[in-house]
């Protein structure tokens, strides 16, 4: 078993997904077939390999730092599901 | 022939010369889309006002005398994962059901600039992540060529309007396969540009180092036209590239003489339908016979690909979809108890199951005591594939192989078996990896059902490899149609 159901109650937690028991055993066994075949990748010698995050050479890009356009409050919080007083509003926190 | 089911190039002709009006032509396509959009099921939005608005003003340009680019006037359909400003946009998930972007992606903008007819906005697999169109939040698209089958996805929706004729052409992304796989099931022409060769901006991110925005058009020519308006550096986005513009339709040369053309091994080994490849090696004389010099090469490290793809696509996808929490924009459970609760059951609400285990997946490839051997090794794994295309292209101007290793299947056939349903996109995927640009293009049918010739081009290689998909095109004379 390359992953428990104990461990993917702990991915839902991480990931911020409430699931119900039943979708803990259903996405445990999934997730297992899936890595087992993904973990394959394992037994490959990669000791002197340099790993590739962008297919493509990439270096930070820097702009001048001086105002541009940007977004209105009015524009930037039309999709709001809560909003008041030009904020977001969201639920207690503490 | 009806106007719907013309190409770009042959309806310019007409709007130039004032043999048809842009709204003419607008209509033509709005009246195929009320006669097989029921059947199909491409679109989730479609923006008819906005589409005859827009042909009028087109016509009126004409009227006037201005000179009109070769998209202008034309019926456009864009995948529901570019942002379009006051235009619904969903990315196929229930937790973007009531979206309204406020700006529109690049790729779009320059389309729109152009001149485009926008038709609409086409269904997809939920947030890209699928190989049917199944995963859509929304409803299930069906492949023209049988209304039982997929279109394939993730671009499902964008593949199946052109095919029907409910867009002269269409915008879809491609992360894994997303375009090119669709296209070859629908037996259309579908184009993924090296990476960075067009704008990421505002498109909805599904794995960053991997997406690309790219046509689907109804012959190679097309697809060159499309491309010389769809690329540019954008100051949005970082990636994008910086080059000198070339005129695509001018690497479109009926002659393959001395060019050499590599085909994997790999690509035509188990896995792949045994009817398939012998529709590819039919093609693969084709080139011979149009003067290519045709030889077996390998990739070694290839058969990783899948492997590879399925721990840094959802690494990349759990991180990009962090974003959707219920607070700025999309969907919020009603009643949460506290900010975590209403995390929790907004997402579990909100996404699909596809989508759930793609985050778990790349979360648990991430997580302290997994990232080395999951994550660390796959980025390692991707270079080694990268070498491996390098030195074929040392010796080949272009690789072929087949698109998908079967014809379009079942509706229903593989939702139970996502690795079943990820095996779709073995030929693809590796050209993501390595961010090198691909092209489909038909190449006959097995039982009715079309296949896709895949050709793979070297990095910003675009040119060679729609010379070589054009002139296989110009002498294979694809001209079959689905039956709606």
């Amino acid at each position: 078993m390359a992953i428990s159901e104990k461990d993917v109650k702990h991915v839902a937690w991480l990931a911020r997904l409430a699931l119900s028991d039943t979708e803990v055993e259903r996405f445990a066994k999934q997730l297992d077939v899936i890595l087992e075949h993904a973990g394959k990748i394992a037994e490959l010698d990669t000791k002197d390999v340099q790993p590739t995050a962008h297919a493509i050479p990439l270096k930070n890009v820097l702009r001048e730092d001086k105002v541009g356009r940007c977004l209105a409050p009015e524009v930037a919080l039309a999709n709001a599901p809560h909003q008041e007083d030009q904020a977001f509003v969201v639920p207690r926190i503490v | 022939m009806k106007l719907f089911e013309l190409t770009i190039h042959e309806l310019h002709e007409k709007l130039v010369s004032k043999e048809i009006s842009a709204k003419e032509l607008a209509e033509s396509v709005f009246s195929r889309i009320d006669d097989v959009e029921e059947r199909v099921k491409s679109y989730i939005t479609v923006t008819r006002d906005e589409a005859f608005a827009k042909a009028d003003e087109i016509d009126k340009k004409i009227a006037s005398g201005e000179r009109i680019g070769p998209l202008a006037g034309i019926p456009t359909a864009i995948k529901d994962v570019m942002n379009t400003e006051g235009i619904r946009t969903t990315c196929g998930s229930k937790i973007l059901d009531n979206y309204i972007p406020v700006y529109t992606s690049t790729a779009v903008k320059n389309l729109l600039e152009e001149g485009i007819v926008m038709t609409g906005k086409t269904n997809m697999d939920e947030f890209a992540m699928g190989s049917s169109t199944e995963n859509s939040g929304f409803f299930v698209t069906r492949n023209p060529w049988d209304l039982e089958r997929v279109p394939g996805g993730s671009s499902g929706g964008s593949a199946s309007v052109v095919a029907a004729d409910e867009a002269i052409f269409s915008l879809g992304s491609d992360t894994g396969g997303s375009i090119r796989q669709p296209a070859a099931l629908c037996g259309i022409v579908g184009m993924k540009p090296t990476y960075g060769l067009v704008s990421r901006f505002g498109l909805i991110a599904f794995a960053s180092s991997l997406d690309q925005i790219g046509p689907f058009t109804k012959d190679v020519t097309d697809c060159a036209i499309v491309l010389n308006h769809l690329i540019g550096h954008d100051i949005n986005d970082s990636t994008s590239v910086k080059i000198d513009k070339p005129d695509y339709t001018k690497a479109l040369v009926n002659d393959l003489n001395g060019i050499t053309i590599g085909v994997p091994k790999e690509l035509m080994a188990e896995g792949i339908d045994p009817k398939i490849k012998a529709v590819i090696e039919n093609a693969l004389k084709l080139l011979e016979d149009n003067g290519a010099v045709v030889a077996e090469t390998s990739l070694p490290n290839i058969e990783h690909s899948l492997s590879a793809y399925y721990i840094i696509a959802p690494a990349e996808a759990s991180s990009n979809l962090a974003r959707f929490d219920g607070v700025r924009y999309g969907y919020r459970v009603p009643d949460a108890e506290d900010l975590i609760d209403m995390y929790m059951r907004t997402r579990a609400e909100g996404f699909g199951d596809e989508v759930k285990r793609r985050i778990m997946l790349g979360t648990y490839a991430l997580s302290a005591g997994y990232y080395d051997a999951y994550y660390g090794q796959a980025q390692k794994v991707r270079t080694l594939i990268m070498d491996d295309f390098n030195r074929a292209f040392a010796d080949y101007d272009v690789l072929v192989s087949p698109t998908t290793p079967t014809t379009a299947f079942k509706i229903g056939e593989k939702v139970d078996d996502p690795l079943a349903m990820y095996l779709s996109d073995i030929c693809t995927i590796p050209v993501n990896l390595a961010g090198l640009p691909g092209i489909s293009v038909p190449c006959g049918t097995v039982d009715g059902l079309p296949v896709g010739l895949q050709v793979i081009g070297k990095t910003l290689g675009e040119e060679m490899m729609l010379r070589v998909a054009y002139s296989f095109e110009q002498s294979f004379g694809w001209s079959e149609k689905p039956k709606l």
